[in-house]
């Protein structure tokens, strides 16, 4: 794609960093060399895909590994290729891509979980009549993620941003001859949609502020110092700096993408798609972008902030996503579909991250954002798998048992959810969520976030225990019998829940690996790291928190085995909380009543105003023109016509005439002749003679 | 009578009998031969007021027929050319039957 563009680079940088577009770029050709292959080259097609993600994995590992070795020498770790793409006048258009920690980490675990998902679609999509086609989607979805995070100008991230978000929605509607997934994918076009247009109104006014969209450009670039503090001399509205405005114009963007309140509604509906789909895109990379974004522009959000305080921007990231992490994991308690109990954990942790990075920054919100990467691809492909295994069946009521018949779904299902809950000291999620509630401890603002992500723990544990109770336990509720799935799907399942537990090596307090990469000091190990004041009560609290959330649930859903059509055990406590949860807040009633309604009333004004107004002007004027048009018919027939047509009856009878003359016969015409010179004879005689 | 006007008796005999034969005949060889007999008529006449003309010795007459011969002749030509032509196309000599081009 690029190299179609000439360009030199400012600076020498290392091969790789040279090289860095071809990892986007690989999937996306493979994608394109796809869409021209007939469906029944199925063989092709998942070859290509996972061939092309395979190249970009490795290129991402050369990429981090560079990126450790400069870190390790003690250099910056930041390396970035620009260059112009548009020039108009004295304006310049740039775009580049940027090698440093935050994107090395992120490429190495969007192709490497691409990679496994890729895998098990293989698998799950075996039997599909589209499967080219679903390879073609995916592996344009993997590229323009890629992209999005090597991205080093808003404008090129935004690009793959929309890519990132077409792809979506053509893979949500992928069974598009089911009304649901044809109506979700819309609906989560048009939603993300929201957020975006704000995200253009931040970067256009970014670039009118600072000239350039760059993020980084040796010291030009808009989130480097120089750019920052002009962007805080500049006041806007209620007292925000340019900064802090468009700071929350781009969190608006990211929150669309990373399904925050009130801007989730899309994401539980985007489970329509195939359950591979919704693993990678719903649950590890795509809603991930958001946090990403938010993470890569950290130094707008963050200018201006005091030492150890907070900026307006970091605040309004802190509570709605703490006020999403509570919110959709209420109502995840009241969901009884296994993908949709899944979508709105997903939309539950998106809010932990987004509190992370508003409280703790950068590391702290990423470290959560890879381990719940690894854990919740690993829990919508178990998912998944158990959907395969028991006849698309997704109601978890009508499961129950599986643990004997699919007993590799199982365990490795139990290590995701355990990851996902936070269960002490063994699992990654333990360690990232800890992070966030250790910074939410320190926050300064307030102490109510705090006390939201405990609760939202609390219900994340007794949600998951109620849904893996659910399906794994109990007796068989299903009509028919369930079967373990093939290989290729739970080979991919053991690979990510060996990282669902591996991952929190390099987090925990101990030996806070990933976090001092990121923010670019040395690591040191050290059991030093606990000694920090109320860390040990805080890793204690989590603890209760967390068995008390698993006991709790255990407690009313575990061993039993209710009939679909019973009321659930909590509904029969307090039937119109379970109410409201069931139909989930009642956001989408609200749209539907608010914003949908108004746009209905307006589309039927409108539609009045055409037909009426704007239709019956149109009319009128024809109706004008016609009618002229009629009076020119009438004068056309009866005055002008009838003038013409009797001009040409006198010339056709008048010609019929002369035409009897015109015998052809040579000596008619000769006595005509003969006739006349006899006439002019006579007249000559006769003259001469008077 | 003088005998200028014994020659334009002749010459008027001459020029009626072809013009009759022209007008009458139906083949067109024949035609031709009456359009040669009123253009020798003509030449008659030329060769007549010349002889008996105010100026006899300047030839003057006799050039204009002379002329009139060879245009004569070249006519005569081009018409017989037609006529094969015609003959040859339509397996006929008859004027009658030569009616394609009426209006």
């Amino acid at each position: 794609m690029q190299e179609s563009i000439s360009f030199t680079p400012q600076l020498a940088v290392s091969p790789i960093t040279g090289i860095l577009w071809l990892i986007p770029a690989v999937p996306m050709v493979a994608s394109g060399g796809m869409a021209l292959l007939k469906q029944a080259r199925r063989k092709t097609a998942a070859n290509l895909a996972v061939g092309s993600l395979s190249i970009s994995l490795l290129l991402s590992l050369v990429a981090f590994g560079h990126v450790v070795g400069l870190w390790m020498g003690g250099q910056t770790a930041r390396e970035v290729v620009n260059f112009t793409w548009i020039q108009v006048g004295a304006t310049n258009v740039d775009l580049g891509w940027v090698l440093d920690p935050l994107s090395a980490a992120m490429l190495v675990m969007v192709s490497f979980v691409g990679l496994l998902i890729f895998i098990y679609s293989v698998g799950y999509m075996e039997h599909d009549g589209n499967f080219t086609r679903f390879f073609c989607f995916l592996s344009l979805f993997a590229g323009s993620m890629l992209g999005v995070v090597i991205a080093n100008s808003l404008l090129l991230l935004f690009m793959f941003w929309e890519l990132v978000g077409l792809t979506s929605y053509l893979l949500i509607g992928f069974w598009y001859q089911k009304p649901a997934a044809a109506a979700a994918a819309k609906k989560a076009f048009i939603t993300t949609r929201v957020g975006d247009v704000f995200f253009l109104l931040g970067i256009v006014w970014l670039f009118a502020q600072t000239g350039t969209l760059l993020f980084f450009n040796h010291g030009a670039g808009s989130l480097e110092a120089g750019a920052l503090s002009a962007l805080l001399m500049q006041p806007a509205a209620l007292g925000l700096t340019a900064a802090g405005a468009i700071g929350l114009l781009i969190f608006a963007g990211a929150a669309g993408k990373s399904g925050q309140f009130p801007l989730h509604v899309w994401l539980p509906d985007a489970m329509e798609g195939p359950t591979p789909v919704s693993a990678l895109i719903h649950a590890a990379t795509m809603v991930a972008a958001g946090v990403y974004l938010i993470a890569r522009v950290y130094p707008l959000m963050q200018a201006g902030a005091l030492t150890g305080g907070t900026t307006t921007a970091l605040t309004v990231v802190t509570w709605v996503g703490a006020f999403t992490a509570v919110f959709a994991a209420l109502i995840a308690v009241a969901q009884n579909d296994i993908k949709r109990i899944l979508a709105y954990s997903t939309v539950s942790q998106l809010g932990y991250m987004m509190a992370g990075l508003g409280m703790g920054g950068v590391a702290v919100g990423m470290f959560h954002l890879i381990t719940h990467a690894f854990f919740k691809a690993l829990l919508f492909m178990g998912a998944g798998s158990v959907i395969h295994g028991s006849h698309e069946e997704q109601d978890v009521r009508r499961m129950g048992g599986l643990k004997d018949k699919m007993p590799l779904t199982f365990i490795t299902y139990a290590i995701g959810m355990l990851a996902l809950c936070g269960f002490p000291l063994l699992f990654s999620g333990f360690w990232s969520k800890d992070g966030i509630l250790e910074a939410a401890r320190h926050w300064t603002v307030a102490r109510t976030p705090f006390y939201m992500l405990v609760f939202g723990a609390l219900l994340t544990a007794f949600y998951m225990t109620r849904q893996v109770a659910y399906v794994f336990f109990g007796e068989s509720r299903g009509e028919k019998t369930a079967h373990e799935s093939p290989k290729v799907m739970t080979v991919p399942l053991a690979i990510l829940a060996f990282f669902a537990v591996a991952l929190g090596a390099i987090g925990t307090p101990a030996w806070p690996w990933f976090r001092v990469f990121l923010e670019g000091h040395a690591a040191s190990f050290g059991m030093q790291g606990f000694n920090e004041p109320g860390l040990m009560l805080l890793m204690g609290t989590s603890t209760v928190v967390v068995f008390l959330g698993l006991g709790l649930g255990w407690m009313i859903y575990g061993g039993k085995s209710p009939k679909a059509e019973e009321p659930d055990a909590l509904e029969r406590a307090v039937p119109m909380v379970w109410g409201w949860l069931r139909d989930r807040l009642y956001v989408d009633e609200v749209y539907g009543g608010t914003v949908i309604a108004f746009y209905g009333w307006w589309g039927q004004v409108a539609d009045w105003l055409d037909r009426r107004v704007w239709g019956g002007l149109v009319a009128g004027v024809a109706g004008l023109f016609a009618g002229w048009a009629r009076l020119n018919r009438f004068l056309d027939t009866n005055v002008v016509d009838g003038s013409f047509d009797k001009g040409c009856e006198e010339l056709s009878s008048s010609g019929g005439l002369l035409a009897r003359v015109q015998s052809g016969r040579v000596q008619s015409y000769l006595r005509i002749v003969a006739l006349a010179i006899i006439v002019l004879a006579a007249i000559l005689i006769w003259s001469s003679r008077a | 009578m003088t005998p200028l006007a014994g020659f334009l008796l002749v010459a008027a005999l001459l020029f009626a009998i072809g013009l009759a034969g022209a007008l009458t005949r139906r083949n067109a060889i024949l035609v031709l031969i009456g359009i040669e007999l009123m253009l020798n008529a003509a030449n008659l006449n030329l060769i007549a007021f010349w002889r008996y003309g105010p100026h006899p010795e300047m030839l003057t007459g006799m050039m204009f027929a002379i002329f009139s011969i060879a245009v004569a002749a070249a006519e005569a030509a081009v018409g017989l050319g037609l006529v094969i032509s015609i003959h040859r196309h339509a397996h006929t000599t008859d004027l009658d039957q030569m009616n394609r081009m009426k209006g």
